[in-house]
């Protein structure tokens, strides 16, 4: 049972951050590995606000701004100067080691003592008794839904249509008289932002920030973005943002299950590499991506 | 009124391979006029049609449109005043959008895109009685993904699309070639009626020299970055097809294809 909690929970904290690479993956076709920095940056905002004494709720906000203005970096990098969108990211990625170190000012921040969006007063007397166990895991849901519903109302605004569109056809979005590189700096730093916020919770949830946290970050998203989209893109009254978050679900599952069959926890990377080359190869998603942008 | 004025344009500049396309090129199109253009392969039809979209750069010369120069105006402010259809199909229209949704955006062509909702439901009859005049069927599919349309059906929608906003100019590059020859000729009959309706300045390239001919009031042909004929008005309607054949073979056999 609690395991299973710890899988929701940590699946649906991931959620958060597999929705952001799907915008940078699915819809703009660019393989983002800022991922890897504004991840941890979300956490290094999350804990530097929170041991400062700032009211935790506030770091959602801020670290989304946060990662909303890394992404905005990488598609500045990309769009204005030109460097092809790979490397963007990896520029931004390297950059931004140096960035969450200099914000939370050490390479390991713990926040055990202070109050967190999961742990405070008000949170501690609205879930009392046996609900206390699953006050974060409901917490988290309703973040999670929110934030998928705030996307989803955004992907359907004309905004968010020049989203899809320049993935689908750059072409179109030039014809319709829009500035397609903008539009792709909106979508990074929408990606990137929500990238952050799930940082932000992750760290709240974990009460610590490390800066080696971020690593592989974008492996579990992209796993969790292709097993969300090929498994249930069939069922045709799921959105896909819902598709995203059960493959976020089902990829922490698969790790939780890796775990425990494994004979080392330093094995766990390995193991981590074979499974998102396994579902690669399931999904079928391979041969298009590596033919547009190897 | 769009005008070419002394338009050069070299490609890769500086190495061997260096082409010069265009070494003063001049090209007047009047308000309302629908000029068919033809040419061999390599003759510059498209790159004129891509100077004008501001798809590329020029290296010198001047681009006016009704007396503004617009050389230096970015691509995508350009075309909010020009509608474009292109030969591949897939490039005028969002495979992986519906065709309501498809409709929607180009319907905002030259609008902020803001946080307003996408598809505006009340507009959808108004969709559906522009796509029945087709008789494809599309006003019944809006739903639909376009990706999933057949070429023909995806470049009706292309045309109607790139017609919907007021433009100056509509451009087509070569627009019917991807298509079998009925489908080609249900899209040149509705491009006429387009054209006649919304009065609106087309330039139309095209390899079928009988559409050049029967389609449009001034045609031009090119070969080597120039207008090596151009016919208006009443001296266009007399051309016939095997007399501009005739030309287009010459020019041909000249450079030995």
């Amino acid at each position: 049972m609690a395991l299973l909690l710890s899988v929701l929970e940590q699946g649906m904290i991931y959620a958060i951050m597999a929705l952001g690479v799907y915008i940078t993956y699915k819809i703009l076709d660019f393989p983002d590995l800022t991922v890897d920095g504004s991840f941890p940056m979300g956490a290094a905002v999350a804990c530097i606000l929170i041991a400062k004494g700032v009211n935790p709720y506030l770091t959602l906000p801020i670290s989304f701004l946060a990662g909303a203005l890394a992404g905005m970096v990488t598609g500045v990098i990309h769009v204005k100067l030109g460097v092809r969108d790979l490397l963007s990211g990896i520029i931004m990625m390297t950059a931004l080691y140096t960035v969450n170190l200099r914000i939370a000012g050490k390479a390991n921040l713990p926040i055990y003592n202070q109050e967190n969006i999961f742990d405070n007063r008000f949170v501690n007397a609205l879930f009392p008794g046996f609900l206390e166990k699953y006050k974060t895991a409901i917490l988290i849901f309703i973040i999670m839904i929110a934030t998928k519903y705030i996307l989803d109302w955004y992907m359907s605004s004309q905004s968010g249509f020049m989203l899809r569109a320049v993935g689908d056809n750059e072409t179109i979005v030039t014809s319709l008289g829009v500035d397609k590189g903008i539009v792709k700096i909106i979508g990074l730093s929408i990606a990137n932002g929500l990238v952050c916020l799930s940082g932000c919770i992750f760290a709240n949830q974990q009460r610590f920030f490390d800066i080696s946290s971020g690593t592989g970050t974008v492996v579990i998203g992209l796993a969790s973005v292709i097993i969300g989209t090929s498994i249930f893109q069939k069922i045709t009254f799921l959105r896909v943002t819902s598709s995203v978050i059960i493959g976020s679900l089902l990829y922490k599952a698969c790790v939780a299950v890796a775990i425990r069959v494994i004979p080392a926890s330093s094995d766990l990377k390995l193991v981590t590499a074979v499974l998102f080359l396994v579902i690669l190869v399931i999904g079928g998603d391979r041969k298009k991506k590596v033919k547009k942008n190897a | 009124m769009l005008e070419l004025k002394n338009i050069h344009k070299n490609y890769n500049p500086g190495s061997v391979n260096e082409l010069c396309l265009f070494d003063g090129f001049n090209l007047t199109v009047e308000d309302k006029q629908f000029v068919s253009v033809v040419g061999s392969n390599g003759s510059g039809k498209t790159s004129m049609l891509n100077i004008i979209c501001g798809s590329i750069a020029v290296d010198s010369g001047q681009i006016l449109v009704n007396g503004e120069d617009i050389t230096n105006k970015k691509d995508y402010l350009r075309q909010r005043k020009i509608g474009r259809v292109y030969q591949d199909p897939a490039k005028g229209t969002c495979p992986g959008m519906t065709i309501l949704e498809n409709m929607s955006i180009a319907d905002h062509k030259g609008k902020v895109f803001g946080l307003g909702r996408g598809v505006k439901k009340q507009r959808m009859e108004e969709y559906q009685e522009m796509l029945r005049p087709l008789g494809l069927g599309l006003e019944d599919k809006m739903h639909t993904k376009v990706g999933s349309l057949s070429g023909g059906q995806r470049q009706a929608l292309a045309l109607l699309m790139s017609t919907m906003t007021p433009i100056e100019f509509l451009i087509l590059d070569e627009h019917t070639a991807a298509l079998d020859p009925k489908t080609a000729e249900i899209i040149m009959e509705l491009t006429d009626k387009i054209v006649r309706e919304k009065e609106v300045t087309t330039i139309m390239v095209t390899h079928n020299l009988r559409y050049a001919v029967e389609y449009g009031n001034r045609l031009l042909m090119m070969h080597e970055g120039k207008a090596i004929l151009d016919k208006c008005g009443a001296e266009k309607m007399a051309v016939q097809t095997d007399e501009i054949m005739r030309i287009f073979n010459e020019i041909s056999v000249e450079c030995g294809n």
